[in-house]
């Protein structure tokens, strides 16, 4: 990397989330660093989509993301942990239904 | 990347029986084998030079642009312009692009002054792009309409591509331009590097007349005005003086090339003349 140049480290930090075709949900994929949105969203483009991994991106601002605290994770998940009923399990899914 | 071919003892006995033996060809290397008329397959080398020699200079770059985002944004736009120089050339040389590309000398080469000057620092690097990818895009865009099936079909593709290299050039002009005041200079001055190519690109020599009066191909006269307002417009935005008119630089189309191009092509070359038919 040039060593004259910012060299993207005062860059912020942007995440990025593909819609891999039409009908799905955007997924998060990685991050990128850009000076601001509009170049996020080319570095995106040019890092994450060059073997057509998608028709849509989305981008977001790292530090603009609400998360939840790991310390918290007793909490907020094990509670879920021992409801097995909550699974649709209890019935078959036909094969020609996609994408549950 | 691709690893280097292993070189074995009948690959080097074959570089020193080969017809160039580590020297330049001589003579007519390929037009006068070619089947098509002179002037359009001039002005198909000439097209193909263009993204070659762009997409080379691009390639320079890999490992070394400032950040991880830019190497990749830059190895993007240098692959889409070897991927239009593959086309050009091989329809130009009945399928064998190869050999134009890696078999040619300087004086041979067609491609404008603009895109064989070296990259400099990031500012000229952008600043050689805007002017070029701006005026690839408003040629594209017509010649996608020429009654040619080859020109229109390559450019109604090339046309995405390019519109894209344009935004992305347009949008590092305004930054480096209206960002610190070390970006405003370096932008300004890259700029004033490349200016004094820009009338090469809306040259019209004999060629060009003859491709014109038959339709075939756009008059970039035509778009001259337009291209002239677009890069004005990203200059104001980016808060940047239009630099002063220089005298213009002319050739590049009959093979008169600044110093510079001889040393891409050493690197671009030597392997294939090196060792011909090489492949892994």
């Amino acid at each position: 990397m040039s060593e004259t140049a910012g060299g993207g480290h005062d860059w912020p930090l942007w995440e990025v989330f593909i819609r891999s075709k039409g009908g799905m949900a955007h997924r998060h994929v990685g991050s990128v660093h850009a000076p601001d949105s509009k170049l996020a969203l080319a570095h995106a483009r040019d890092t994450y989509t060059r073997r057509q991994e998608g028709v849509s991106l989305w981008i977001v601002k790292s530090g603009e993301i609400i998360a939840s605290d790991p310390a918290d994770s007793g909490p907020l998940f094990e509670p879920a942990e021992d409801k097995v009923y909550r699974h649709p399990t209890f019935y078959d899914i036909p094969d020609v239904v996609k994408h549950i | 990347m691709p690893s280097l071919p292993v070189i074995e003892p009948k690959d080097v006995r074959q570089a020193k029986i080969a017809p160039d033996g580590g020297v330049f060809d001589e003579g007519e290397p390929t037009a006068g084998k070619d089947p098509l008329e002179d002037v359009y397959y001039d002005y198909l080398v000439r097209l193909g030079d263009d993204s070659l020699i762009l997409g080379q200079r691009l390639a320079e770059w890999c490992g070394h642009a400032p950040g991880l985002e830019v190497d990749l944004s830059l190895a993007n736009l240098a692959l889409d312009l070897i991927g239009q120089a593959t086309h050009l050339l091989n329809q130009a040389n009945n399928g064998d692009g190869d050999e134009l590309a890696f078999h040619r000398d300087v004086l041979d080469y067609k491609n404008c002054w603009l895109v064989e000057q070296p990259n400099g620092d990031f500012g000229r690097t952008i600043a050689r792009q805007l002017l070029f990818s701006t005026y690839q895009h408003l040629l594209y865009r017509e010649l996608a309409d020429s009654p040619d099936p080859f020109l229109s079909g390559l450019a109604a593709k090339a046309v995405k591509e390019v519109s894209y290299h344009r935004e992305l050039a347009a949008d590092w002009t305004i930054r480096l331009g209206d960002g610190t005041e070390e970006s405003a200079r370096r932008m300004a001055e890259g700029l004033d590097w490349c200016w004094r190519f820009i009338p090469e690109l809306f040259e019209v020599d004999a060629v060009m007349e003859e491709l014109i009066a038959r339709q075939c191909v756009p008059d970039p006269r035509g778009f001259e005005g337009e291209y002239k307002a677009a890069i004005a417009a990203v200059l104001a935005e980016a808060k940047l003086e239009k630099p002063a008119d220089q005298r213009p630089i002319l050739g590049g189309r009959r093979g008169h090339h600044s110093e510079h191009l001889g040393h891409l092509l050493a690197v671009m070359q030597h392997i294939p003349r090196t060792y011909p038919g090489a492949v892994w």
